[in-house]
Order: C-alpha cells, then sequence, then structure tokens
C-alpha cells in the first residue's frame, strides 16, 4: 500500500515538472520531437532508479546526523549534512559516466539511443531535485527510495513524452508570431500543470489541500515543530485506515 | 572596474534583453518559476546567483588551462557545489525563515544550467575578468526575469509587496490602495508563473521581431 501510494503520488501529484518545476530546462530543450523525447525520459528514469537510492544510502550511512554510528561510538556526534549538495551531484556526475561507459560496452543499441542524452542528465535538475526532496521528505527505506527514483522518472517522462506530442501538431497552427515555440510552450506547460493540479486530491479523496508546490514548501516548514509531525503521523494513519 | 570598455559592457547588457538566458537561451528555468511567489524570495534568489555565477565563472576561468577535458563537467559541478553550499550555509545563518522557503531550490542552483552554461560557453575561453564579467551580466539577466515575475505574482495573489499591503486590503485599513481589487490566489499556484514567463517571452519578441522563431 505504501508502495503504491509512493509510486501514484509521485508520478501525479507531485509530478517532476508539473508540481515542482525540476528538469525544465531539458523538457523544453529535447521537446520538438517525440523519438528524442522519449529517449532522454527513458535515460532519465534509468538514473534516477540509480542515483535516488545511492543518494539514499550515502545519506543514511554518511551524511545524516549521526550517521556515522557504524563506524564506531566517538563518530556518532557528527553531523556531514552540510555535505550533501557536493556528495550528492558528485555520485550522480560519477554514475552518468559510469553507466554511459556500461552501457557503451555492453548494450550499444540501447547506447545508441540513450548514448547522447546522458551527459546532457549530470546537470538536469530532475535528477539532483529527486535526491534532494527524498532527503527533505525523509524517505523512510531503501526500497521506498528506488520506488521514489523510478516513479519520478516515469513522471518527468510523462509529462516530456506529453508536451512534445502537442508540440508535434502545434506546428500546424495558427499562432500569433511573437508566440511561436517557447512561449506557447510556456503557456501549454501552464495549462498542463493546471491540469495535473487536479490529482492533487487522488490519494486523500479530497480532504487535504491539493499537494501543490505551496503547500509541499509549507510542509517543510512544519519539520521543525514535533507537535504538527505528530499531528500529521495521527492523520496518515486515519487515511490509511479510511482507505484499509 | 572604472573603465569597462565597450566590448565588457556589452556582456553585461546583452543578457539583459536581447540574449537574456532565460527568454532566449532557455537556461535556468527550474528556479525561475518554482520560486516566484514572492518577491523577497526571488531577490534573494537572485543574489544568490549573482554570488555563485560571478565567483564560479571567475574561479573556472582561472582553472580553464589546467582542466582536463574529459572530466571538466565534474570538476564544474565541484565549484559550484562548494559556492552554493557557502550560500546555504549564510542563508541558513542569517536568513533561516527564508532558506525554509526556498527549501531544496538553492541546492539546485548546482545544476542551473546557466551556469553550467557560461562555463561551458564563456570561462572555459576567456580570461578571469571578461569571464567575471559575462557571469555577473547573465546572472543580472536572470534577476531580471526573476523580479519581474515575482513581483506580479506577488502584487496580483497576495496583493503585497515585499510584504506591505498595496491592493486588495479592504478601505478600512489602506483608504486609497483599495482598489476594488480581490487577491487572485490563482497567481501564487505554480502554474501562472509558467503562463507569466510566456507572457514577457510574448511583449519581448513583438518588441523585438529579430527574436521570433522559426515554425
Amino acid at each position: 500500500m505504501e508502495h503504491l501510494e509512493l509510486f501514484f503520488k509521485s508520478i501525479f501529484v507531485d509530478n517532476m515538472v508539473f508540481a515542482t518545476f525540476l528538469g525544465m530546462c531539458s523538457y523544453l530543450a529535447v521537446s520538438k520531437k517525440v523519438s528524442t523525447a522519449v529517449g532522454l525520459g527513458a535515460a532519465v528514469i534509468f538514473v534516477m532508479a540509480i542515483t535516488v537510492p545511492l543518494n539514499w544510502l550515502l545519506d543514511q550511512y554518511i551524511l545524516q546526523e549521526g550517521a556515522l554510528k557504524w563506524l564506531g561510538e566517538e563518530y556518532a556526534s557528527y553531523d556531514l549534512s552540510f555535505l550533501s549538495f557536493i556528495m550528492f551531484i558528485a555520485t550522480i556526475a560519477t554514475m552518468v559516466q559510469l553507466v554511459e561507459i556500461i552501457v557503451e560496452k555492453f548494450a550499444p543499441a540501447l547506447y545508441n539511443s540513450l548514448g547522447i542524452f546522458l551527459p546532457l542528465i549530470a546537470v538536469n535538475c530532475a535528477i539532483l531535485g529527486g535526491s534532494l526532496f527524498m532527503q527533505s521528505r525523509e524517505i523512510p527505506s531503501l526500497d521506498l527510495a528506488f520506488n521514489y527514483g523510478v516513479s519520478s522518472g516515469i513522471g518527468f517522462f510523462l509529462a516530456i513524452l506529453a508536451i512534445a506530442a502537442i508540440r508535434e501538431k502545434i506546428r500546424y497552427s495558427n499562432i500569433p508570431a511573437p508566440l511561436r515555440g517557447l512561449g506557447i510552450t510556456f503557456i501549454i506547460t501552464g495549462l498542463m500543470a493546471i491540469g495535473f493540479m487536479s490529482f492533487g486530491g487522488m490519494l486523500t479523496g479530497g480532504e487535504e489541500e491539493e499537494a501543490t508546490e505551496q503547500t509541499a514548501l509549507i510542509k517543510v516548514d512544519e519539520v521543525d515543530d514535533v507537535a504538527v509531525i505528530e499531528g500529521n503521523q495521527e492523520e496518515t494513519i486515519n487515511e490509511k485506515e479510511i482507505i484499509e | 572596474m572604472g573603465s569597462l570598455s565597450k566590448k565588457d559592457l556589452k556582456l553585461i547588457t546583452d543578457p539583459l534583453a536581447d540574449n537574456n538566458p532565460i527568454t532566449i537561451q532557455v537556461l535556468g528555468i527550474c528556479s525561475a518559476l518554482a520560486i516566484t511567489a514572492e518577491l523577497k524570495a526571488s531577490i534573494v534568489m537572485s543574489v544568490a546567483v549573482l554570488f555563485v555565477m560571478g565567483l564560479g565563472n571567475l574561479t573556472i576561468s582561472l582553472m580553464r588551462n589546467i582542466i582536463p577535458s574529459k572530466i571538466r563537467i565534474i570538476v564544474q559541478l565541484i565549484v559550484v557545489a562548494t559556492l552554493v553550499i557557502i550560500v546555504d550555509l549564510v542563508l541558513k545563518a542569517f536568513a533561516y525563515e527564508l532558506s525554509k522557503t526556498l527549501s531544496v531550490f538553492v541546492g539546485l542552483i548546482i545544476t542551473n544550467c546557466i551556469i553550467m552554461g557560461r562555463f561551458e560557453a564563456f570561462a572555459l575561453a576567456n580570461g578571469p575578468i571578461r569571464s567575471f564579467i559575462d557571469g555577473v551580466g547573465n546572472a543580472l539577466g536572470y534577476a531580471v526575469i526573476l523580479i519581474i515575475v515575482g513581483f506580479f505574482r506577488e502584487l496580483l495573489g497576495s496583493g503585497t509587496l515585499l510584504g506591505f499591503k498595496v491592493l486588495g486590503d479592504p478601505i478600512e485599513k489602506t483608504g486609497v490602495y483599495a482598489f476594488g481589487y480581490e487577491n487572485n490566489g490563482f497567481m501564487l499556484l505554480a502554474p501562472m508563473a509558467l503562463v507569466t514567463v510566456g507572457i514577457i517571452i510574448w511583449v519581448q519578441r513583438s518588441r523585438n521581431n529579430s527574436l521570433i522563431e522559426e515554425n
């Protein structure tokens, strides 16, 4: 249940592109044709499925406060979380290069379709964003982190596929000249994002407000307040009971 | 920098309008959209990017002859990540509330394509001073769009500017400033940022026809 909930939540409710605007650069740059969009989308799923669990391990066993306990009691007081940006991005950059080399060696066909997108991905905000959200939302276990990586990747895939299909068709429409290309793409993405907002109540039966960016940010604020967290937990427990 | 040559000046003025990183080069959109619901957050984000970009361009330019080209992406990422950690720690120390609002988006400056794009396109091929100017110029171009979007979203969405009531308050409270305007909460939602940028692009391209894209 937990897995299914996270899966649908990351694809639809917290869609990478429409709810948090991550990976917009490549989303706009590589969405002129459906075939290239599919290539990039697949590469993003692939890389996120690897980097998010890996960064979860890093976060859990090296970066978090008290995470170094396994080295011995004297290390238990270290808090290296200020290093998380640099560790995450280094992991992502090296993993991307490693994946590129491995794929080129063992699956040349896959390399030909994914290959040119892999270097692009190292600097794709969606990948780093996935890891940072994984950290700030405190995903509790490794398999959930893997699930989160894959489903966020699928969310990105869906978004880029949809916009590429629309852009292929819109070429035949009569758009005001200054709006052609980039301008109309922005506005269409905005409209699609409004559509995706309606998924907000999907998992809660509409009891909670839509899980938009704003509420996500507010939730981060509340982390400080222990009482609020407990309240939330009770709520989620109630929700689970209702769902079951 | 008392005497900027014309060429150097162009490095600053170009990105502000005709070669704007967001509306023309399509770089660095992610952060531009997510944090612009408030003007204050937009300004802080702009300053952060200005700092990271100026110093980052300078550093990369100084190291450009010793970076092996095969691993340059990793080197660039490490340089940016270091600068971003500094920004993040400073924000957490002096503006804790704001750093909560910006949440992961400070970290995402690392993968802001403007920064990587300028490293690749400019800093790797030019001297340190020109690179620094180029970095500042592009960061200013980014800032202009961020501030315009933040201005309209905050003004029309919550009727405030930098937290001060401007529009949409009951007449008893502000008198002259109540223009019969009802706050449009829709402007605070994420999709409206996209539409606002779309409209900025529209306005910009109708003023300058050479920017219009072929279909």
